[in-house]
């Protein structure tokens, strides 16, 4: 059964049984990246352009390895700046890279909605590799493959999505796609990093990290931007560590065993301790090769269809 | 030249008439009859019948972009004006957002010397502070002078109170309105309007509360000052709220709403549409109410278009790249006498109040008459048509509008000023 859209944009909108066939079909990709030889002809003469706008070398190269092992081939394009300089506009970019004639294009952009735009003015199939606050439906996808690795469910878990909410976009790809898929939803942070109106999502809001701990059966830690202007919305790294970070003690305390999941790159110390960064209850790591395999997943499953 | 206006009715509240089926004779521009004329009048005179259409005081757009000096790629005053006539106006007043600003009597002349003889006549509104910095008020005894109607820094809101204080304390020596973009920068800065729909989208929010607060700045420092504050785009349930109170308490407030603030809302941006991207942003269904609610009630004095054109190339952007603002002037009566009229939330008397009465009020303005020996100010309304917008035909030189292909009911079929009439879309010396 093929997926109902030829583009992945989002995971609003995307349906249980499409979820389900993307996360099935990246566990036979799964079983490929254990092989001596990883390998597969399935995207043989088909060209895959990584448009990235934005710096992401995680998910650029977790894209690009994805593309090779399907035997498609990729092109990378980085611009590191946008319409919004000098220079040619994202249109004019776009329509000649199409003019080269390519099947796919995997977009990563920091302006929301521009995987959308590229729909409109290009033949390819898009896949959203990150948009601005928006989405990044890969990554949701991964994190929902790496919690049914591990629990053997998404149905009736609870899920609470920790960290900068309102600046993140992994947040709303996972809400959507966990929700479709069953689960119970939360998020944690400082008010200030949660968007108003996020319940009208069907999601709670905590605000205390020891309830968040105690009430989910896993948290999928955000990265805290240190390093962009979602600093301006809390008062100093140590009084985040301190009430939001999650540590070995805070888990004893709670007396839990639960999983974290955690999109990378960390902050060791602060929304992590380096002890839970390297301990047995996360799967980082694991997420990280789960996400060449839903990757695989997605470039096979728009590649070939009709 | 001798004009007969034949078989049109006309209807001006402020001068209480209200006369169907009657002639308006025009010569050399000027009205020297009303009523059913006789046949020997048409003899010498160019007749034109306006069966079924109604003649009202020429519209006023008080809040139009035009663009020139700078970026005269975008809209000039001559194309602006044309885009005026064509979408019924006799008159505008434009903003001095410019490059440069409009901020010296230098300025001003230029933009009315380049509207000189247009049917459209162009009031201009200059920058309440040296190049809409936010430092120094501008020369304003001097612009007034040069004839402005009013000050502004539109695009922004005066950046401080104290400048703002001064700003009202100088222009009320002329009775000249301060007229204010509502937006606290340090809350605002996103690029729609916050609620779900942004939180969904994932685009940088713009919460209401930005207008609202420097709405209430704006109210308290004219009631303290006794400046005239006038809100351009309101859009919030809050602001209009707030100028209902300070209009109940007498205070010289006044307010425009613009044709996308009560047809459209918020969720029209969820196809990321540039077109639907302005500031102050579309904002929700609880907004229109309240503004609906303010145009009954008189809290909302005028429509105006906010008419703000932009290049293709600009607006063909990601969402939080193109800038903001959209073209107006021709789809403002067909949406006003669309929603507003014929969804029986204004009457025809009311639409006239703020498209032609209210607005020339606020910015000292005479107020055009029926009467004889009166320059002929007129647009003549066809009510009842329905016509779909087509861009391709737009006046503006800019095309960047959400309303494309939009079904209106009603809408300006002629306008007559300055010894000129814009008619099947050519004019025509009178």
């Amino acid at each position: 059964m093929p997926l109902k859209s030829r583009h992945l944009l989002g995971l609003q909108g995307v349906s249980k049984e499409d979820i389900q066939l993307i996360l099935d079909t990246a566990t036979t990709f799964r079983e490929v990246l254990e092989r001596p030889i990883k390998k597969v002809p399935t995207l043989q003469g088909k060209t895959i352009v990584n448009l990235f706008y934005e710096n992401s070398t995680r998910t650029r190269i977790s894209f690009e390895l994805a593309e090779k092992r399907l035997s498609a081939d990729a092109v990378n394009f980085s611009v590191s700046t946008s319409s919004v300089s000098k220079g040619e506009t994202f249109k004019d970019t776009m329509r000649n890279i199409e003019a080269m004639k390519v099947d796919m294009v995997v977009v990563r952009h920091s302006a929301a909605g521009a995987p959308l735009f590229l729909t409109q003015i290009c033949d390819a199939n898009i896949i959203n590799a990150g948009d601005g606050i928006h989405e990044h439906p890969t990554q949701g996808l991964l994190d929902m493959y790496s919690i049914r690795e591990k629990l053997r469910k998404i149905e009736g878990l609870k899920v609470c999505i920790v960290g900068d909410i309102a600046h993140s976009r992994v947040a709303l790809s996972n809400i959507y796609g966990l929700k479709t898929m069953g689960a119970e939803v939360s998020v944690c942070g400082p008010l200030t990093m949660i968007p108003r109106f996020i319940e009208e999502l069907g999601v709670k809001v905590i605000h205390n990290i020891d309830e968040a701990i105690q009430e989910n059966d896993a948290l999928n830690v955000l990265r805290i931007q240190i390093e962009r202007k979602a600093r301006e919305y809390f008062p100093s790294i140590r009084e985040y560590a301190k009430y939001f970070g999650i540590t070995e003690e805070r888990l004893e305390k709670n007396g839990k065993d639960i999983l974290i999941l955690h999109p990378g790159p960390i902050n060791r110390g602060v929304e992590l301790s380096s002890g839970v960064a390297d301990g047995l209850n996360q799967i980082i790591l694991r997420q990280v090769t789960n996400g060449v395999a839903i990757r695989m997943a997605v470039l096979y499953l728009l590649g070939t269809l009709k | 030249m001798k004009v007969i206006l034949k078989n049109i009715d006309v209807f001006h509240p402020a001068q209480k008439l209200n006369k169907k089926n009657t002639d308006i004779l025009i010569e050399d521009g000027v009205i020297t009859e009303t009523g059913s004329l006789s046949e020997k009048k048409y003899a010498d005179a160019e007749v034109y019948d306006f069966t079924g259409k109604v003649a009202v005081p020429g519209f006023f757009d008080m809040h139009v972009h035009l663009r020139e000096p700078g970026r005269e790629d975008e809209e000039t005053v001559v194309s602006g004006c044309n885009a005026a006539a064509s979408g019924g106006f006799t008159g505008i007043a434009c903003m001095p957002n410019t490059e440069p600003a409009i901020d010296s009597a230098e300025v001003v002349e230029f933009v009315k010397k380049q509207a000189n003889n247009h049917l459209v006549e162009v009031k201009v509104i200059a920058a309440a502070t040296v190049g809409r910095k936010g430092e120094i008020i501008s020369p304003m005894a001097e612009l007034h002078e040069a004839g402005v109607v009013g000050f502004s820094d539109d695009g922004a809101a005066i950046k401080t109170a104290g400048i703002l204080k001064r700003a009202l304390e100088y222009s009320r020596m002329y009775n000249l309105p301060v007229i204010e973009h509502c937006e606290d920068e340090s809350i605002a800065g996103g690029s729609m309007n916050e609620g779900l729909n942004s939180t969904m989208l994932g685009l940088p929010p713009i919460p209401s509360v930005a207008e609202d607060l420097i709405v209430m700045r704006d109210i308290l420092l004219s009631e303290y000052t006794g400046g005239r504050i006038h809100i351009a785009h309101i859009s919030t349930r809050k602001s209009v709220e707030m100028v209902r109170e300070a209009k109940a308490k007498g205070l010289k407030v006044t307010a425009e709403v613009t044709p996308h603030h009560f047809a459209l809302t918020d969720d029209a941006v969820k196809t990321y549409d540039t077109n639907t991207k302005m500031n102050p942003p579309l904002r929700t269904k609880e907004d229109v109410e309240e503004i609906l609610k303010g145009l009954k009630d008189g809290t909302i004095d005028c429509i105006a278009s906010d008419h703000a054109p932009h290049s293709a190339e600009e607006k063909e952007a990601e969402f939080e790249h193109a800038p903001n603002g959209i073209t107006g002037l021709e789809t403002e009566i067909g949406l006003a006498l669309t929603e507003l009229l014929h969804k029986n939330i204004l009457t025809l008397e009311e639409v006239v109040n703020k498209m032609a009465i209210n607005p020339r009020k606020v910015l000292d303005l005479p107020v055009p008459t029926f009467e004889a020996r009166q320059q002929a100010n007129i647009t003549i309304l066809d009510l009842n048509e329905i016509w779909t917008v087509d861009l391709s035909r737009s006046k503006s030189k800019s095309k960047n509008s959400p309303f494309d292909k939009r079904l209106l009911t009603g809408r300006a079929v002629a306008v007559v000023n300055n010894k000129k009439m814009f008619y099947q879309d050519k004019f025509i010396e009178l």
